[in-house]
C-alpha cells in the first residue's frame, strides 16, 4: 500500500507546480518541486532496494510526505492552496496506523489488512475529492476578483465623469465670477454717465468762481495802483484785504473742483477694497448734490427741496469710500427718481422732498452708524418688496436701469462692510432707506 | 436802484460786491442778497416797492427760481413790476422758453458776464 503515499507526495508537487504555473512565484518554486516529484520517484526505488521491511518504508515515507506537508503549510506563497495540502492528513494519517500496527502485530493487521487497505485507498480517493473542490473554489475565486476588477474600473470611470463635471463647474463658477466682475464694471459705469450732467454742473459752478474772482481782483489791483499813486493808503489796504480774500476763494472753489474731479474718478475706478476712516457725512453730502443735479440735467423741469441733516458728533468708520458712496448715490438716485415720478403723475401742489439724515446709534457692542434716505415720492409697492434687493430686478423702462444698484448695495453693506438696509415703504407714501454700519469695522 | 439777488452760492455776494464796487460807492446801485426762493419771498413781503431788479438763479434746492418767479409775478402785480431776470448754467431752450413763459424779462447763462449785466442796468 505504500505506492499511495509515494503517489500522493509525487502528485501534491506536481499538482502544486502546475497551480502555480504563470504567477509570481513560479520562478522561486518551480525547481523545488520538480526536485520533490523526482526524488520521490528515486527515493521509491532506493528505499525499496534498501529496506527489506515494508512496514518501515511506508513509515519513512508516511514521516517525508507529513513533513513536506508541514513545510509547504508554513510557505506563505502556498497559503491559497490550503485546502490542497491539509487534503493529506488523511493519508498520512492511515500510513502511519497502518504501518504501526503492521510492525507491532502482522497477525492483527493481516486479519484486518482489507480495512486498512480500505483506509488508505479512501484517503488517497479524498485527496482528489478535495482537489476536485479547491480547484471549484480557486474558480469561484477568480471569478470575484473578476468581478472585483469590473467594479473597479466602474468606480474608475464614475470617479474621471465625476471629476470631469467638478472641472466644468469650476470654469463655469470662474466664467460666471468673471461675468459678475464686468456687471460691477458695467454698473459703475452706467451711474457714471447719470453723474455726469451733475458733475459738469458741480465742476461748473467753482469754475466761475475761480474765473470772475480772478479778473475781478485783476480790476482791483490796477485801482490798488491808482489809489496809491493819489496816496491814499487806507483805501489801498483795504483793496490789498479784498485781493486777500479773493485769492482765499479761487482757492477754495479750486480745492471743491479738484474734490470733485478726484470723488469722480474715485467712482469709476475698479474698488481698492482698501477700508479707510471715514467720515460719512462728507461723502453723503457730496453724492447727494451730485445724485440731485444728476436728475436735474436729464430733466429741467424736475426740482426737490433737499433737506441734510447730518449729525455734528458722527464718529469716522472703517469703509471702502467709493463702495459706500456708490451705495449711496444709488440710494439717492433711487429717491429722486421716485418723486419725480410721483410729480409726473399728480403734479399741482406736490412737493418732492427727499432728506438724508445720519446719527449714532448705542448697541450692546459699542456703536452703529445710521444713514437714513428717506423720500416722499411713489413708495414701493407691496408686491415687488421681496424682489427690489434681486439682481436684475427694475421697474425702470427698458435701458434705464441696470437692475443691479440695489443687489450690489447689499453685497457692498452686508457682506463686505458687515452692516445692513432696512426698508420702510408704503405705496402712494414714499420710502425710507436705512442703512446701518458698525463704528469697529 | 435796489437790485436783489437770489442764489443759493454764498459767494456770488462777495463777487457782485467787488464786482459793483464802483457804482456801489457812487451810489448807483445797491444790493441785497437771499440764498433761496423762500427767503426772496420774505424779503419782498416788505421791500418790494423798493426793488427794482431781481437776479434769480433758476437751479436752487428747494423753491427753484421758475417758482419763483411765478410768485413774484402772482403776489407782486401792482405797477410798477420788478423787472426779473433768471440766470442759469443750464442755457438751453427749454430753460429759456420756461423762464420767458412765466414772465421773465431777460435771460442770462452762467458764467455771468459782467460786462454785458451792467449794459443792461444802464437801460432799465
Amino acid at each position: 500500500m505504500t505506492f499511495f503515499t509515494y503517489a500522493a507526495l509525487f502528485l501534491l508537487a506536481i499538482r502544486l507546480r502546475r497551480a502555480i504555473k504563470l504567477s509570481p512565484i513560479t520562478a522561486k518554486w518551480n525547481a523545488p518541486l520538480y526536485g520533490i516529484a523526482l526524488s520521490t520517484i528515486g527515493i521509491a526505488f532506493l528505499l525499496d532496494d534498501l529496506l527489506p521491511n515494508d512496514e518501515i518504508e511506508g513509515l519513512i515515507i508516511a514521516l517525508l510526505l507529513l513533513g513536506v506537508v508541514e513545510f509547504l503549510k508554513r510557505e506563505p506563497d502556498f497559503k491559497r492552496f490550503h485546502v490542497l495540502i491539509n487534503a493529506h492528513y488523511p493519508i498520512i494519517a492511515a500510513a502511519i496506523l497502518s504501518n504501526i500496527v503492521a510492525l507491532i502485530s502482522i497477525k492483527f493487521y493481516k486479519k484486518y489488512d482489507d480495512y486498512f487497505q480500505a483506509a488508505q485507498l479512501a484517503a488517497f480517493g479524498w485527496i482528489f475529492l478535495r482537489v476536485a473542490t479547491s480547484k471549484k473554489q480557486q474558480s469561484e475565486l477568480k471569478r470575484i476578483s473578476e468581478r472585483k476588477d469590473e467594479l473597479e474600473l466602474l468606480v474608475a470611470q464614475r470617479t474621471a465623469e465625476i471629476t470631469k463635471q467638478r472641472n466644468e463647474l469650476q470654469e463655469t463658477v470662474k466664467e460666471l465670477q468673471a461675468t459678475q466682475a464686468q456687471l460691477i464694471q458695467q454698473e459703475k459705469l452706467a451711474s457714471l454717465g447719470e453723474l455726469t450732467a451733475g458733475i459738469a454742473h458741480e465742476i461748473q459752478n467753482p469754475l466761475n468762481f475761480v474765473n470772475n474772482f480772478s479778473e475781478v481782483s485783476m480790476e482791483l489791483i490796477e485801482e490798488m495802483e491808482e489809489e496809491m499813486a493819489k496816496g491814499d493808503m487806507e483805501e489801498a489796504t483795504a483793496i490789498a484785504n479784498d485781493i486777500k480774500q479773493n485769492l482765499e476763494k479761487i482757492r477754495h472753489h479750486g480745492k471743491r473742483a479738484d474734490g470733485i474731479v478726484k470723488g469722480m474718478l474715485q467712482h469709476s475706478r475698479a474698488s481698492s477694497n482698501v477700508k479707510e476712516p471715514t467720515n460719512l457725512n462728507t461723502i453723503a453730502d457730496e453724492y447727494f448734490r451730485l445724485a440731485y443735479h444728476g436728475l436735474r440735467a436729464k430733466d429741467k423741469s424736475f426740482n426737490a427741496d433737499l433737506v441734510t441733516n447730518f449729525d455734528p458728533d458722527l464718529p469716522s468708520i472703517n469703509i471702502v469710500s467709493q463702495d459706500v458712496g456708490r451705495v449711496l448715490l444709488n440710494m439717492f438716485t433711487n429717491a429722486f427718481y421716485a418723486v419725480h415720478q410721483k410729480q409726473k403723475t399728480i403734479g399741482g401742489d406736490f412737493k418732492p422732498r427727499v432728506e438724508v439724515s445720519t446719527r449714532t446709534i448705542k448697541t450692546p457692542k459699542g456703536s452703529d452708524v445710521e444713514i437714513i434716505v428717506k423720500d416722499n415720492g411713489s413708495g414701493i409697492p407691496d408686491a415687488i418688496k421681496d424682489k427690489i434687493m434681486q439682481p436684475f430686478f427694475t421697474t425702470k423702462p427698458a435701458g434705464e436701469g441696470t437692475g443691479l444698484g440695489l443687489s450690489l448695495s447689499y453685497d457692498i453693506i452686508v457682506k463686505a462692510h458687515k452692516g445692513h438696509i432696512n426698508i420702510n415703504s408704503k405705496e402712494g407714501e414714499g420710502s425710507e432707506f436705512v442703512v446701518t454700519l458698525p463704528v469697529a469695522s | 436802484m435796489k437790485i436783489l439777488v437770489v442764489d443759493d452760492e454764498e459767494d456770488v455776494q462777495p463777487l457782485f460786491l467787488q464786482r459793483f464796487r464802483k457804482e456801489i460807492k457812487s451810489h448807483e446801485v445797491e444790493f441785497d442778497f437771499a440764498q433761496s426762493g423762500e427767503e426772496a419771498l420774505n424779503y419782498l413781503k416788505d421791500k418790494h416797492s423798493e426793488v427794482v431788479l431781481i437776479l434769480s438763479d433758476i437751479n436752487m434746492p428747494g423753491m427753484s427760481g421758475i417758482e419763483l418767479l411765478t410768485h413774484i409775478r402772482e403776489d407782486f402785480p401792482t405797477p410798477p413790476p420788478p423787472v426779473v431776470m433768471m440766470i442759469t448754467a443750464y442755457g438751453d431752450e427749454e430753460n429759456y422758453k420756461q423762464a420767458m413763459d412765466k414772465g421773465a424779462d431777460d435771460f442770462l447763462t452762467k458764467p455771468l458776464d459782467f460786462n454785458l449785466l451792467k449794459e443792461k442796468l444802464k437801460t432799465l
